[in-house]
């Protein structure tokens, strides 16, 4: 079957194929997105929701300053949402705390955040607690705590009342959003254009495509003549049942859902696609939360869970065009929350060319040239 | 609101177990569930659901949840999981419990 | 190097008599049950009540010799012990008193039963709306009667607590049954070989001539539940019965759809699921003795699809040949020889099945409830919530949970699942929907109790 042609189709419905479908749609194109299975891998349902800055490319400048641009972008952009859907993602930037309970490692942050200060100049803030100046500010903390990083900037928003606002969004806007489309393979088209063979054997023709299949980009990109290889990274997390106080802090390894339950993550580990949550970490995730915060002790986990983070190889955001095949784009990163304001506009201009800005050169999957070749 | 059981208990011989529900003082036969003694003691709720709806126990074989309470101070219990011991406190709940036991309102 | 030979986790008809053929044949069996006394559902609290609570009858009696058997030395029956989790080895973690530990063996059979189909309609979360096996438990547990209690529903369950109720002096208000007369039909062609299970079915229809004779008023064909609560705090229950609008009040709506195998800790278990089309219900893929398709893991009973105590009974001692002769304490002859006799047993306790599940199926207003139905008990999501995530494009129950929340309350889904399918398939009956994902901790468990877990052996590398 032959269908209608859309301008653009985005190939993913994750958080960056709605951010960038969403993006593509404020600029007036028309946009479909075409969706995989219910059971694909996606990190867009079982992230931890953090809008976060602190060490954020601290090796690398262009990421340093991109992550900072979302920060500042997120309370418009989720104003916006608010607007386009009726859903509040419960958008929370109040700062953000990193903790360690190992002084070589409070040691080594401090001088990673030292060094992301150098490339964001005035725009950094950040400051370093030793660990009874925070029980002073924060009782509840644990003994073992020996400091914490704080940084203002940071924040979290509803990870999946997130994702479903952007697709309501996109659907408000007149996108179409097509779920259990599963493109399996991308057939460029000699004269322009590119045929989407979805599984299930419907083909899907369009003028530009933009790939944006988190894990399923893996297979996908070849076809489009990139050689960005994104592999899975296994995340842990255990979800509390829900409290009705607050917890009086947001870190990057516990942070309290604005419904209640809290949520406590942040481990990684290469297990290939197995998902599945263990029983170590599980236990070890466990430790972190009442080490950090004791009172937590009696409080039950009701599920604990696996979920694969998209890494590029060198775990930065990969914006690339295809020189091969003009029209297709790919776009992958692993934090997908943070950077969804600029997937929402700015990357809009740089798929469509129609601002100079901004300048997404250091993003190029060219980096990834020479270990390709090798 | 107080509402009779909407069970009747047999006339049994056998030991019996106090505790008290809210403060106030009251008796089971030995030997049932904390979801059981609330159940045989009054018709209404035992637990308010975050957004104030009454709920009490429902399935008694731990699957539902909706039999949660505070025990002894531990909020979210299971009622039909647990035993009554004798001098238990039982407290209904309304709402989300709270970071250190206690529930809202 | 595993710690003892079995794990059983369940302590009902299939737990208990793959115990005592276990442990007859050699084994070390440590049997877990979340449960303060074994038995079961069925079989709740009848070592206890002997000597009293007659009017629960003769088959519950009947279990009393499943409990005494358990008195073996080679079985340690541990009550109040709840599995939360599952491992390859494979190994079983288990919380009692507060305390979480991890047990290896070299077989584990799961044999945790059934929960009653959730059996949503407008006002099921009110206090005074109940399951009926939840009365029946208050009965044999607590010696408490429902009083002015209406029955609504259907199944052969429903029948057989109408007569406890009816034998203890406390008989049922009224009779409200949803099966219709078309159904019933439909299910004779299964009737013939109902009749291998003819004990069964006379039993059936005594229940039946029990409720006729306390003239209990009954209606059919019943549809369109709703219950509201009066001023003091009686249930108003509505519905339509022949076309005309009824209405009753009642102390206590006492509703039942059947049962469905309790499948949270074999998914969480990675074991395959499939779907059963006239049961509606998941149930895990094994074979006749019970394997599945993860070593070391063996299902029995009603977890493995529903099939009643008796067959349980028979299921269980089918696994534990099986085991006994994967330990090699039997040779494959002398298993396949000695199965023989549970192999009819399941036979006849299985061949009503087909009847009953014919006769009485859940009807579609149960499994895909008006839009003002709450059907995450949990979460308080509506069926029309749903529909609207379904309209947004949610193919599966994954989908629908992360738009809605629908099933990450403490329950898990237990309440909510059957109904998400139900609602998934509405006008797409053919569509496959894979069954939803569970996974650990199969039962809450406290920060605090995790963290304390201790792991004396490193995994080998
Ligand atoms: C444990 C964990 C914690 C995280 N925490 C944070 C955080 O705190 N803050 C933050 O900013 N980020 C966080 N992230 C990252 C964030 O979730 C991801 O960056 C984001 O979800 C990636 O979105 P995605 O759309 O690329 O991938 P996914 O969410 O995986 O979506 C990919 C989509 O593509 C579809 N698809 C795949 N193949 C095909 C195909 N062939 N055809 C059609 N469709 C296809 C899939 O069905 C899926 O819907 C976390 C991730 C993990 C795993
Ligand atoms: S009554 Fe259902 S879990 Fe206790």
């Amino acid at each position: 079957m032959q269908q209608r042609t859309p301008e653009i189709t985005i190939i993913g419905g994750g958080l960056v194929g709605l951010s960038v479908a969403l993006g593509l749609l404020l600029a007036g194109q028309r946009v479909r997105v075409l969706d995989g299975a219910d059971n694909d891998a996606r990190a867009s349902q079982g992230n931890f929701g953090l809008i976060w800055g602190q060490g954020k490319g601290w090796d690398f400048a262009p990421y340093a300053n991109w992550t900072m641009d979302a920060l500042a972008a997120w309370p418009a952009f989720a104003q916006q949402l608010q607007e386009l859907s009726g859903i509040d993602v419960a958008l929370d930037q109040s700062g953000g705390y990193e903790f360690f309970t190992d002084p070589s490692e409070f040691d080594a942050f401090e001088a990673e955040l030292t060094q992301q200060a150098t490339h964001l100049g005035h725009r950094a803030r950040y400051e370093m607690l030793n660990g009874d100046d925070l029980r002073c500010q924060m009782p509840g903390i644990g003994p073992d705590v020996v400091g914490a990083s704080f940084s203002p900037c940071d924040g979290h928003v509803n990870p999946l009342r997130f994702l479903r606002a952007l697709r309501c969004s996109v659907q408000a806007m007149g996108g179409r959003v097509t779920m259990g489309a599963t493109v399996a393979t991308i057939r460029p088209q000699p004269g322009g254009g590119f045929a989407l063979a979805l599984a299930d054997g419907d083909v899907v023709n369009t003028e530009q495509v933009v790939l944006c299949a988190g894990l399923g980009s893996a297979s996908l990109a070849g076809d489009l003549g990139f050689i960005t290889q994104v592999k899975p990274q296994l995340g842990e997390l255990l979800i509390t049942e829900k409290l009705g106080d607050r917890l009086p802090f947001l870190s990057s390894t516990i942070r309290q859902v604005d419904e209640g339950g809290v949520q406590i993550g942040g481990t990684k580990a290469d297990a290939g696609l197995d998902d599945r949550e263990s029983l170590r970490v599980m236990a070890k995730l466990a430790q972190h939360a009442v080490t950090v915060f004791p009172a937590l002790a009696d409080v039950r986990v009701v599920r604990a869970w696996g979920a694969l983070r998209v890494m590029s190889p060198d775990g930065y955001p990969v914006y690339a065009k295809s020189t091969a095949h003009p029209g297709a784009f790919l776009v992958t990163c692993h934090s997908g929350v943070t950077l969804a304001p600029l997937h929402a506009s700015v990357l809009a201009d740089w798929i469509l060319n129609t601002s100079p800005i901004p300048d997404l050169e250091a993003f190029d999957e060219c980096r990834f040239a020479l270990s390709h070749a090798a | 609101m107080n509402v009779a059981s909407r069970f009747r208990t047999l006339p049994e011989t056998g030991e019996s177990v106090q505790f008290t529900l809210d403060g106030v003082p009251a008796t089971a036969p030995a030997g049932v569930t904390v979801a059981a003694a609330l159940v045989a003691h009054t018709g209404a709720w035992t637990r308010q659901t975050a957004q104030g709806a009454p709920r009490t126990a429902y399935c008694m074989m731990g699957v539902c949840f909706d039999c949660l309470v505070e025990v002894d101070g531990t909020p979210n219990t299971q009622a039909c999981m647990t035993l009554l011991g004798d001098g238990m406190t039982v407290r209904r709940q309304t709402g989300l419990r709270n970071l250190n036991g206690g529930h809202d309102g | 190097m595993a710690e003892v030979d079995l794990i059983i986790i369940g302590a009902g008809p299939a737990g208990m008599s793959t115990a005592a053929v276990a442990a007859r044949g050699g084994l070390q069996v440590l049997m877990l049950d979340e449960q303060p006394q074994p038995g079961g559902q069925i079989y709740r609290n009848v070592a206890q009540n002997r000597a009293k609570r007659g009017f629960l009858g003769q088959a519950y009696a009947a279990g009393v010799d499943l409990v005494d058997a358990l008195d073996h030395p080679g079985i340690t029956h541990v009550a109040g012990a709840t599995v939360w989790r599952l491992d390859k080895g494979p190994q079983v973690t288990w919380s009692r008193g507060g305390k979480s530990q991890t047990t290896s063996a070299a077989h584990v059979l799961l044999a945790t039963g059934a929960q009653e189909r959730p059996a949503p309609f407008p006002g099921w979360t009110l206090p005074g709306v109940m399951p009926a096996g939840a009365a029946q438990i208050l009965m044999k547990t607590a010696g408490m009667l429902p009083k002015d209690a209406v029955l609504a529903g259907s199944g052969p369950l429903l029948y057989l607590i109408a007569a406890q109720m009816i034998d203890a002096g406390s008989p049922p208000q009224t009779l409200v049954e949803t099966q219709t007369f078309t159904q019933m039909l439909g299910a004779t062609p299964h009737l013939p070989r109902a009749l291998f299970g003819l004990p069964t079915l006379l039993k059936g229809l005594g229940l039946i001539a029990k409720i006729r004779k306390a003239a209990v008023p009954r209606y059919t064909a019943a549809s369109g539940f709703h219950a509201t609560a009066t001023e003091s705090g009686k249930i108003q229950f509505s519905f339509r019965a022949k076309g005309r609008a009824q209405s009753l009040t009642c102390g206590l709506l006492l509703t039942h759809q059947g049962v469905i195998p309790g499948t949270h800790i074999t998914r969480a278990a990675g074991i395959a699921h499939e779907w059963n089309a006239a049961q509606g219900a998941f149930q895990p893929q094994h074979d006749l003795w019970g394997e599945t398709d993860q070593p070391g893991l063996h299902v029995a009973g009603d977890g493995a699809g529903i099939g009643g105590a008796e067959a349980a009974a028979a299921a269980g001692e089918l696994a534990a040949l099986n085991i006994l002769c994967q330990s090699g304490r039997i040779s494959s002859d002398t298993r396949n020889q000695r199965a023989a006799h549970a192999r009819a047993a399941l036979f006849r306790a299985r061949a009503i099945r087909p009847f009953l599940d014919a006769a009485y199926p859940p009807p579609a207003e149960i499994l895909a409830p008006t839009d003002e139905t709450i059907v995450c008990r949990c979460e308080e999501v509506s069926a029309g919530a749903v529909r609207q995530a379904i309209g947004e494009g949610a193919q599966g129950h994954r989908q629908i949970k992360t738009s809605l929340r629908c099933g990450m309350g403490p329950c898990q889904g237990r309440m909510c699942d059957a109904t998400l399918r139900g609602l998934l398939s509405e006008g797409r009956a053919n569509r496959p929907i894979s069954p939803p994902r569970a996974r650990s901790p199969i039962k809450p468990i406290a920060l605090g109790e995790l963290a304390a877990l201790s792991f004396p052996q490193e995994e080998p590398a």
